[in-house]
């Protein structure tokens, strides 16, 4: 979707700020977010594509002006209540009489050392998750062949960065195949496709105000591109 | 309205709050354990960080032949030294020469390659970066101090798929005598993002 994640190539979000000797977390409250969107998608609760999704479709004021790790609790909530593993309304009483109470995290048990979710989800850490799966189908193109970004705009979720479309680049590298996030986050399928990196001049995609020799690589499944005559 | 106590702690924020409600239903659910969160904490605060990479680089630097296969198929050159995982599935590195700088963003959401640089810093998930190092590399390069020749070719990588992107910074000058150990500390998290040149050396006595 042209939504507000969409951002390469916007102008005036102002100057980089960084920040000197950053911590990992900056607050408690985002360790335990960032704690339950590994729990929650370790479970296969949902599919990272449709996390990703989850985040595009926030409110553009409310993505604007809230933080990362907002985002990522905003789309916890999202998917969990529509998928109907939680209700927004015991949600909605909970958050009351956590404010009313200022009810610490949770009553539950002492720590044991040894659960089974922390063991499954520390494996899941290091082995990690990839969504490459082999399909026999040989990929369209080949390295050094000229495409042409397909000039689309599908209203859900996709991969495909506005800034992109309808540029004309060359196959750098042929990855593999891997699911369309374009369905799989939709409950589609997983239609896994090839994913090629693309290497743009940068002058094709911005005119002549960008350097000559400068380039920009993305990383596009197969259905983005088409060849060019 | 209830009235201010003054033992209480300062109130929660809405999004404290909203944090702890879904904890304790997910809790109370048995889709989350106190376990799980705190392991899953520390592996990010303690485990897996910047330094990762630094002794992925720093490997490089002084193996040739770890750097040639670095390049051609980062996955199980990293996972030579241990590291690999969650954001870090497939690996490609790319390198910094005298005539070509590469510089990593994810303009869709904040991609980025945990294993080796752990959690992504707020700048680089936030608005300014990632929608304007694409167009402009070489502004958003200078507010990090860094000047590069006009000469020089910027390749941008918007990690736009699976795929995860670290930068092999150039070696800096004046380190041949150095140990692939001391190397390592000159391997910053900004010089692996691309968005900075590894340290140089202190001055040595």
């Amino acid at each position: 979707m042209n939504g507000i994640h969409d951002m390469g190539g916007m102008q005036g979000a102002g100057p980089i700020a960084p920040e000197h000797d950053e911590p990992v977390f900056h607050e408690q409250w985002e360790k335990n977010v960032f704690a339950m969107q590994i729990a929650a998608s370790g479970q296969g609760l949902y599919s990272g594509a449709e996390f990703r999704h989850a985040i595009e479709r926030m409110n553009w004021i409310h993505y604007l002006e809230s933080s990362y790790y907002e985002h990522w609790l905003t789309a916890i909530e999202t998917l969990l209540s529509e998928k109907g593993i939680i209700s927004r309304e015991e949600l909605e009483a909970k958050v009351k009489q956590v404010k009313e109470h200022h009810e610490a995290i949770a009553n539950f048990l002492p720590s044991n050392g040894s659960d089974q979710l922390a063991s499954r989800l520390e494996k899941m850490v290091r082995q990690g998750g990839s969504t490459r799966r082999e399909t026999g189908t040989a990929p369209r193109f080949k390295p050094g062949d000229k495409v042409v970004v397909r000039n689309i705009h599908p209203g859900g979720h996709t991969r495909l960065p506005r800034y992109i479309r309808g540029k004309r680049g060359a196959i750098e590298k042929v990855h593999g195949s891997f699911n369309l996030p374009d369905t799989n986050a939709h409950g589609r399928g997983k239609n896994p496709e090839s994913v090629y990196t693309v290497r743009f001049d940068a002058r094709e995609v911005w005119g002549e105000q960008a350097a000559v020799r400068d380039s920009i690589y993305l990383d596009l499944w197969e259905s983005y591109l088409e060849p060019a005559s | 309205m209830s009235t201010e106590h003054g033992h209480h702690p300062a109130p929660l924020s809405d999004v404290e709050a909203r944090t702890r409600a879904l904890e304790s239903i997910l809790l109370e659910k048995g889709l989350l354990t106190p376990d799980a969160v705190d392991k899953v904490i520390a592996t990010y605060e303690r485990d897996i960080g910047p330094l990762n990479g630094a002794r992925v680089v720093a490997r490089a630097w002084v193996d040739a032949a770890y750097k040639k296969r670095l390049l051609t198929d980062a996955t199980p050159a990293i996972a030579e030294l241990g590291f690999g995982g969650r954001q870090g599935e497939h690996m490609v590195v790319v390198e910094n020469t005298p005539t070509i700088h590469n510089v990593i963003v994810c303009t869709l959401c904040s991609c980025y390659p945990w294993p080796v640089l752990g959690l992504p810093p707020v700048w680089y998930k936030s608005p300014p970066y990632r929608s304007r190092v694409v167009i402009e590399p070489r502004k958003v390069l200078q507010e990090f101090s860094l000047e590069l020749d006009e000469a020089i070719e910027i390749r941008v990588w918007d990690s736009s798929a699976e795929i995860r992107y670290m930068v092999l910074p150039e070696r800096p000058a004046g380190t041949e005598g150095m140990t692939e150990e001391e190397l390592v500390t000159l391997v910053t998290r900004d010089s692996m993002i691309g968005v900075a040149q590894a340290k140089a050396p202190a001055a040595r006595v």
